[in-house]
């Protein structure tokens, strides 16, 4: 077993404009991408249960030439919102650091 | 044919290195472009219509490529003038142009195009059925219409009708990053999805190299492919590093959506062309049937006074979540005794963010209810219709606050230490975004005015 944070150079969150937030999860070589890829440790169902979210709203794709996962989603906030604490979404990526692949 | 792009910087004023636009320079351009804008700052340049970047950081980059522009004598694009895009934010950087060609001796024909959108033509399309949401977008409706600021972004017609009017220089506002860079390839006939792809990936400068960084790019758009490189010798882009800058800051790095069409990624191929440079191939670029123009509005929500303190005593932490809404009950009737008739519950708003625990990502925080930190900090948020309401509510905010009842205690405490007197500070005009919509308009032109200038 190893984490996400293990198998990645980078995760991170991101605004993709003011209403949608994308997540960026960039393996640190082909390997820990492929094993990824096959353990699929992201799935719509989880993300939508961490983020509250519907599962039909939520984007997530592998991108093979990228050695990436992304996943994108309306944000729980829109940006700029009163209770909107992350303008930039940015430090929104930290409950899958530490999700396990196989 | 080949069209040689120079891309200076990822937003004008984050600045670039002199060396690197000299060695720009040297592999001849076609043109120049660099964005100045985004709303990833927020709702707060869009609504004011304030640059977020100083006037001395977008006058030191604007120089440096007025300068680069006059020795080749190719276009210069700029675009999403000021931050936001605004009417106001193109004049702002005409203001700084004129003052450079001023000091440089410099003349250019400027095309300025505004992109600000009237309520008056945002109704008639809303009325007629013609402004769609996007996923997800908050509700539209007349009233928004009236009290929103509204822009348009720009696809690259308007640009590149400037271009064809034989402007030297465009400021634009409010325009999709790629345009700036697609507008002069596809007047040549490039092929269309190595034009969207290359501009894409150019769109950020060299936020795309390893390691990123604020400088300049440089592509050469061919007939079957493109080939990019960082123009700063040191810095490399790697086959992964440029697939990888579809990604950023966007829903899916796929299907990439601009006025004219989506770009189409998936069948891209990406090579090294030497250690530093990368090799793009089968990007495509799907026309849609239908032309839009993305809007982007800011709307007013109040006006804000924050205080910002901390709380050590572990007695005072545990008893945060029965203390506030305590607190904030005592505000609301505080609020009606004070200003009866004038302010009701929904006019004003009153938040706490307690950082140590879940202010962060607050009801999403996985470690809510996990064992409390030693220390917190709170910020406090008075948001009211006028500035003066916020600062007096924030008064007695901060007064309250300072001595909350703590269970554990017999008489007075000051709860929460502050570390400035006084402890509010008036922050202004807070907005939202209020429109994640397109307009489908008759043509691309119809959104934007073109004004020629002589500098």
């Amino acid at each position: 077993m190893a984490t996400l944070f293990e198998l990645c150079s980078l995760i991170r969150s991101k605004n993709a404009g003011p209403f949608v937030l994308t997540f960026d999860l960039m393996f640190s070589s082909r390997e820990n991408y492929e094993r990824a890829k096959r353990a699929q440790p992201l799935t719509k169902a989880g993300l939508a249960t961490m983020y509250g979210q519907r599962e039909e709203d939520i984007t997530l794709v592998y991108h093979d030439h990228a050695l990436a996962i992304k996943a994108s989603m309306p944000r729980p906030i829109f940006q700029g919102e009163l209770p909107d604490s992350d303008c930039y979404g940015g430090q929104q990526y930290v409950p899958l650091l530490h999700l396990q692949v196989d | 044919m080949e069209v040689r792009v120079l891309a200076a910087t990822g937003v004008l004023g984050a600045g670039f290195k002199v060396e690197s636009l000299k060695r720009g320079v040297e592999l001849k351009p076609t043109f120049i472009a660099c964005d100045a804008g985004s709303t990833d700052s927020g709702p707060a340049y869009l609504g004011t219509g304030k640059p977020k970047l100083s006037r001395e950081a977008c006058k030191r980059d604007l120089r440096l490529l007025l300068k680069a522009r006059d020795v080749l004598k190719v276009p210069l694009i700029i675009g999403s003038c000021g931050t936001s895009g605004r009417d106001a934010g193109v004049d702002w950087m005409a203001g700084i142009a004129r003052e450079i060609a001023e000091e440089e001796k410099l003349h250019f024909r400027t095309a300025l195009i505004r992109s600000d959108q009237s309520p008056a033509y945002l109704k008639q399309r809303f009325e007629q059925g013609r402004i769609k949401p996007l996923n997800p977008a908050p509700q539209l409706s007349e009233q928004v219409i009236e009290s929103s600021h509204v822009v348009g972004m720009m696809g690259a017609e308007p640009i590149a009708a400037a271009l064809a009017d034989g402007a030297e220089v465009v400021l634009a506002g409010r325009a999709s990053d790629s345009a700036l860079y697609a507008a002069v390839p596809l007047m040549m006939g490039a092929h269309p999805g190595l034009v969207w792809h290359a501009a894409k990936t150019l769109e950020c400068g060299a936020a795309c190299a390893v390691v990123p960084a604020a400088d300049g790019m440089f592509a050469v758009i061919r007939g079957d492919h493109f080939e990019i490189e960082p123009l700063d010798l040191a810095a490399r882009c790697t086959p992964q590093s440029i697939a990888a800058h579809t990604l950023y800051e966007n829903a899916n790095p796929f299907l990439l959506t601009e006025p004219s069409g989506v770009i189409d990624t998936r069948d891209a191929e990406y090579s090294a062309l030497s250690d530093r440079s990368v090799r793009v191939t089968g990007s495509r670029f799907n026309k849609t049937q239908e032309y839009t123009i993305k809007l982007e509005g800011a709307q007013l929500v109040g006006y804000q006074t924050v205080i910002i303190g901390g709380i050590r005593d572990p007695y005072i932490i545990r008893s945060l979540d029965t203390l506030l809404p305590k607190a904030k009950a005592y505000f609301d009737e505080r609020i009606a005794d004070l200003f009866p008739g004038q302010l009701s519950s929904e006019d004003y708003d009153i938040s706490y963010r307690i950082y140590g625990r879940d202010a962060v990502m607050g009801r999403l925080e996985p470690m809510r209810h996990s064992s409390p930190a030693h220390e917190v900090g709170v910020l406090i948020t008075v948001t009211a219709p006028s500035q003066e309401l916020a600062n007096k509510i924030s008064t007695f905010v901060s007064h309250v606050s300072a001595h909350l009842p703590v269970p554990e205690y017999q008489g007075i405490i000051s709860s929460i230490a502050y570390p400035f007197s006084p402890p509010e500070l008036p922050r202004g005009p807070v907005y939202r975004f209020s429109l994640n919509h397109v307009v489908v308009p008759d043509d691309p032109f119809e959104m934007f005015r073109t004004e020629m200038v002589e500098i």
